[in-house]
């Protein structure tokens, strides 16, 4: 199934490198620029977000990329095309809001993600409460599911959580929205054992990571590192190759950790 | 709760679509409505502030003329006008102010359009000695400049929301931010019977206040139920509110009114019972307006008050019940109705509340002589004077003359 590729990428004795892009930013080519400079820079899954006018978990430099996505015209469509352009080489997940997926119809938009090969899904409004649906239809249409925890959650959601990932956990490192910060967060790295403790699901840190140094920290208990604000700002400010080119450091900064750590 | 029909839920609306950060604020929200809600001395307070703060409860009055004019059933208004603040927005601030101290939160946030709900937050957290900051669309900012003054007067900060359309929804995105950030020490009073539960419910029960009264009332000067309440409908607190008691009784029509804006064929309105589809928006399920993609869309109404995307998710279930029915009315007929109002009753209402007195004529005449006929007059008009003089085109040279100059370099209208 191609939602087993989601796992897949994570391998064991390296860590995952999850860049995200916003579909459509800085315009629509733009997009897929930043997408390539993303896996020539060694991204070991690709994260595409759907633009939504009313991203309720982003902060102000993702919110602003899809804002000018959505006046770049893109849409769910357009974004199932882009990740066709990469879902060749390696996994694709989408980021985005339940209403995009509930406006196309759970079921047929399962049915086509699935056929453009995109591998997962994170939701960042469908807590587990609400999930539960939704993610038996996404195991049936082999479409990974990725839900996310938080500094808040308890334990017990945790292990619901847990239950409910067909692909990776996304640990929120901080009770916030998405944004750039330079140090880890305290607090991510107690979440992430505490996820660990209870589930086998590959866990991947998010939100925040602003330096190699905080991904480094950070991939000392994660099994990989998605990274949003900081890339859409660096392409604000450079294009796809400034972003690449940082993403690159990152990767080089994780590989020697795997060196130097054994 | 009759209506609640699992927990959370109002048949399939309702819910909690929100980043799971949030969820352990809503369940401590939760467990907090639940143990203090029959607290005595909880109650105590309420009443007690509701009474000598407030100024409820607050009259029903009989619309003399009015009733005269239309011919038809007898016309009554429940006077929300008159409470502090001038809205039925405080019974709502009121409950929660007191919940957040309870829960030992010091940090109040809210969203507001017009800024009636933001005055009424920065109202309670100034009684509380809390510190408050209110989320307003930029655009609002500068459309209710006489809100943002007494925001400021009460010790709040008003923060301008410069994301997306910058208008309501994206200050309650905001908002909802705000409280991902900080949800240790911060609670976020809501505005109406919207966002994840448990908020549309624990805003129904403090609304219901205004139900309850009128049942109480309508016994002493009716002798029984009325026959019929009419209330406006943006997000859906006043009419909620109003409506509870009664819902499910045969005997009392419940008559919700949207903005139909510049007419629901343009598109540009506030009807999302009428107009809207099922989907998500702001943590819950209900009727939304938005594109086929499922992007929201913005509303439109002459009252910022009525220009919200959707509707609280007991509305949508009271609409595929039956339990209620809905209308909508334009921007021009609700000027229409401002004006019959403060000339026959002597009241200038607020635009979200001439939607309601619009459209009563007509359900009224429906009922016929005899019968009474409740509307909820949620608000007074004194935030609309600027509105309502520009659209009515009064005296534009005077009010140029007394407001000062414009900060911002736009040309004069
Ligand atoms: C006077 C008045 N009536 C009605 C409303 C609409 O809100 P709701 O539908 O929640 O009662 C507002 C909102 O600002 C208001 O100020």
């Amino acid at each position: 199934m191609n939602g087993d590729r989601v796992r897949g990428a994570f391998r064991e004795g390296r860590t995952a490198l999850v860049p995200y892009l916003t579909g459509g930013y800085p315009t629509l080519e733009g997009a897929r620029e930043v997408g390539e400079a993303y896996l020539e820079a060694g991204a070991d899954v690709v994260e595409i977000g759907v633009p939504f006018s009313d991203p309720l978990a982003d902060g102000p430099t993702i919110q602003e990329t899809t804002t000018r996505a959505l006046a770049n015209g893109a849409d769910l469509d357009y974004c199932m095309d882009l990740a066709s352009a990469f879902s060749g080489r390696v996994p694709v997940v989408f980021l985005l809001y339940y209403n995009v997926i509930f406006a196309r119809g759970d079921e047929r938009f399962l049915q086509e993600v699935a056929e453009a090969e995109v591998s997962g899904l994170v939701i960042p409004d469908l807590p587990v409460d609400e999930a539960g649906r939704f993610a038996e239809l996404a195991a049936a249409a082999g479409v990974a599911f990725c839900p996310l925890v938080a500094p808040t959650s308890t334990d017990q959601r945790i292990s619901r959580v847990g239950e409910l990932a067909t692909g990776f956990v996304y640990c929120v490192s901080v009770a916030g929205i998405t944004g750039v910060r330079d140090t880890l967060p305290r607090g991510a790295i107690e979440l992430l054992r505490r996820v660990r403790a209870r589930t086998g699901a590959p866990v991947a840190l998010g939100f925040g990571i602003g330096s190699a140094g905080a991904a480094v920290e950070a991939a000392k208990e994660a099994d990989g590192i998605i990274i949003g604000s900081k890339l859409m700002r660096l392409v604000e400010e450079g294009g796809a190759e400034r972003a690449g080119g940082w993403l690159r450091e990152v990767r080089e900064a994780l590989s020697g950790l795997v060196e130097a750590g054994g | 709760m009759r209506q609640e029909t699992e927990k959370g839920y109002f048949g399939p609306f309702g819910g909690r679509y929100v980043p799971e950060t949030l969820i352990h604020a809503l369940e401590e929200l939760e467990e907090a409505y639940e143990r203090y809600r029959d607290d005595p001395e909880f109650g105590e307070e309420r009443d007690r502030l509701a009474r000598d703060f407030v100024g409820r409860p607050t009259p029903l009055m009989f619309a003399e003329r009015l009733t005269r004019k239309w011919g038809g059933a007898n016309v009554w208004f429940k006077r929300e006008d008159l409470a502090h603040t001038g809205a039925h927005k405080i019974n709502n601030t009121l409950g929660q102010i007191l919940l957040a101290d309870r829960m030992g939160k010091e940090r109040i946030i809210a969203e507001t359009g017009a800024g009636q709900h933001g005055v009424a937050t920065a109202t309670v957290a100034a009684l509380y000695g809390k510190e408050c900051v209110i989320y307003m669309g930029e655009e609002d900012t500068r459309r209710q400049r006489l809100n943002v003054v007494r925001m400021k007067l009460l010790g709040a900060e008003v923060v301008p929301v410069l994301s997306g359309s910058r208008t309501l929804k994206d200050a309650v995105n905001e908002a909802i931010r705000d409280w991902v950030a900080n949800v240790d020490d911060t609670h976020y009073i809501i505005g109406s019977v919207v966002g994840p539960a448990p908020y549309p419910r624990i805003v129904r029960d403090f609304q219901a206040v205004i139900g309850t009264e009128i049942e109480a009332q309508s016994r002493e000067s009716l002798g029984g139920d009325p026959d019929a309440i009419v209330a406006c409908v943006g997000a859906g607190s006043n009419a909620i509110g109003a409506f509870h008691p009664f819902v499910g009784r045969e005997n009392v029509r419940l008559v919700g009114v949207e903005a139909a804006g510049r007419g629901l064929a343009t598109g540009e309105h506030g009807a999302s019972l009428a107009e809207g589809r099922l989907g998500v928006l702001h943590g819950a399920m209900s009727y939304v307006l938005q594109t086929e993609g499922g992007q929201i869309r913005e509303a439109h109404s002459i009252s910022a008050g009525l220009d919200y995307p959707a509707t609280g998710p007991e509305h949508a279930f009271l609409k595929d019940e039956g339990l209620a029915e809905y209308a909508s009315v334009t921007d021009e007929e609700a000027l229409r109705a401002l004006q019959t109002c403060s000339r026959l009753e002597g009241i200038i209402p607020a635009l979200e509340t001439a939607h309601a007195i619009f459209y009563a004529e007509k359900v009224a005449t429906e009922l016929g002589q005899g019968k009474n006929m409740v509307i909820n007059l949620s608000g007074r008009g004194d935030k609309d004077v600027e509105v309502a003089a520009n659209a009515l085109g009064i005296g534009s040279e005077e009010v140029d003359a007394v407001s000062g100059p414009d900060p911002s370099p736009s040309t004069s209208s």
